[in-house]
């Protein structure tokens, strides 16, 4: 099992619903988000492209976060799943120095915080609230090993990127293009 | 050509504009770390070359600073933990591929051997010294039968916790300014010559003090033949790579770094070192104080630019 996301980037309208509803399901503290918005414009006037992405954790398969975690208690659940055991966690912040797209950040309370891709949620059959409540429905999330699924079915019809995969992490969100 | 970016959304406190997490409790505690080792290294090494006479302070009296300099560096790592209550977590588990878990053990052990190692040498600095309890006077007849395994711990440690300070940073592949496998030996030998000038400042002995300030001259030429690789490594290197390098060569950091670590911190403690070594009068403490100003400004340097240096964005 591989758990990972499509997001259509010609969909995506880039409204935030997605990072309200993360805020909401998870209390997610004021002032702080799990997923985010990322707006680029390539070219110049008048030849210009925008694009538009909802982004978050990745949860790499070679997570560097999980690799320099002195404690454990960055790990990897089922499906690839990247997480952090609140109580296990120090605080020392080297997963966020680890991680290229500054997907963790600081908790007021001292530990370590990030997208869980909803995994609460998934365990029960559901998807993850960003997901969820996409008005363009511009989001896919599954399982990569079952060719069935909406986001093996996205990504085979689809050509597709994903961030930074030059800083050798291996992410498992990937941008339909 | 990528015009325009903007990020919505995300103004994560520490993480946005740009990382600003850790902050001088990293350098200090970096520099603390480097000056032990260096103070540690050179004493095991001379003692166990049976060199213990000719440099009294390398062996016996400069490690006094050790215990001093790890108790204030861990302090200052305490200090940065955010979630503190937990950072006995830490001594749960080794896990072999995270640099920080080894330092954690590695200081674990050198702290306890570095005082071990410094209260055999009391009775030495004070003649009636008396230890308070028998058993304290037997441990202290067994440190002495047995220095030279201590010492050799105490080598090899001082190598790890050398080079550690180094790869705690240079494990992070996000950050292009850090993720050079110089940065290990680099900060091993400036943490050596901060420890040679702390040991030469103390030192009374002008043999000593020459002998050591030629080991330091070496070593101040391997840390700018260092320093020459890492920028050409960087300048050979990947776009990002390529655009941390320029952080230090026309970028913001390029005058503190040049003028502070290079010509300060390096350069001129060599040409007073020379000078010295030429029968010249030179006080001790200025070279030495400026090599200790200038592997912490280094550290600093590196610490900062090297959080602002990403992949993204």
């Amino acid at each position: 099992m591989r758990y990972a996301m499509a997001i259509d980037t010609r969909k995506c309208v880039g409204c935030s619903d997605c990072v309200v509803a993360c805020q909401t399901e998870n209390n997610v503290p004021v002032g702080y988000c799990r997923d985010w918005i990322t707006e680029t414009v390539d070219g110049t006037y008048p030849h210009v492209e925008l694009e538009l992405r909802s982004e978050r954790c990745n949860h790499c398969d070679n997570a560097p976060c999980v690799r320099c975690c002195p404690t454990g208690a960055s790990h990897i659940v089922e499906g690839g799943v990247v997480l952090v055991t609140h109580n296990e966690c120090i605080g020392c912040g080297a997963c966020i120095q680890s991680c290229p797209y500054d997907a963790r950040y600081s908790h007021p309370e001292g530990y370590v915080d990030k997208c869980t891709f909803c995994i609460h949620r998934v365990r029960e059959g559901q998807k993850p609230a960003c997901v969820e409540v996409c008005p363009t429905k511009c989001m896919y999330f599954g399982d990569l090993d079952d060719p069935n699924s909406e986001i093996s079915v996205a990504l085979r019809n689809r050509k597709f990127k994903d961030l930074a995969p030059e800083a050798g992490t291996k992410p498992q969100i990937f941008y339909l293009i | 050509m990528k015009e325009e970016l903007i990020i919505s959304g995300r103004m994560n406190p520490g993480i946005d504009p740009y990382l600003n997490l850790w902050h001088w409790q990293i350098p200090i505690y970096l520099f603390l770390g480097g000056l032990a080792a260096g103070i540690l290294f050179f004493a095991a090494l001379y003692s166990i070359m049976g060199k213990d006479k000719e440099m009294p302070t390398t062996v016996k009296w400069a490690p006094f600073l050790v215990p001093l300099a790890l108790t204030l560096g861990l302090g200052a790592l305490f200090l940065d933990l955010k979630h503190k209550l937990f950072f006995w977590q830490l001594y749960t588990t080794i896990r072999l591929d995270s640099p920080m878990s080894w330092g954690a053990w590695t200081l674990m052990l050198i702290t306890p051997l570095s005082i071990i190692w410094v209260a055999s040498y009391v009775k030495e600095a004070i003649p009636d010294w008396k230890w308070k309890f028998a058993w304290l006077e037997s441990f202290e007849g067994l440190v002495i039968r047995y220095r030279l395994a201590l010492a050799w711990a105490l080598l090899v440690l001082a190598i790890i916790l050398g080079i550690y300070t180094g790869i705690l940073l240079s494990a992070f592949n996000a950050r292009p300014l850090w993720n050079t496998s110089i940065l290990g030996p680099l900060f091993l030998v400036s943490g050596l010559s901060t420890g040679i000038a702390a040991t030469m400042w103390m030192s009374k002995d002008p043999r000593e003090r020459s002998r050591l300030s030629r080991i330091d001259l070496i070593l101040i030429g391997i840390e700018l033949f260092l320093i020459t690789h890492l920028f050409m490594g960087f300048l050979a290197s990947s776009a990002v790579q390529i655009e941390a390098a320029q952080l230090f060569l026309g970028g913001q950091f390029t005058v503190s770094f040049w003028v502070f670590v290079i010509v300060l911190g390096l350069l001129f403690p060599a040409v007073l070192e020379i000078l010295e070594l030429r029968g010249y009068h030179i006080p001790m403490a200025i070279p030495a104080l400026a090599i200790l100003i200038g592997g912490l400004i280094f550290r600093f340097i590196m610490v900062e630019a090297g959080q602002i240096t990403r992949y993204l964005y």
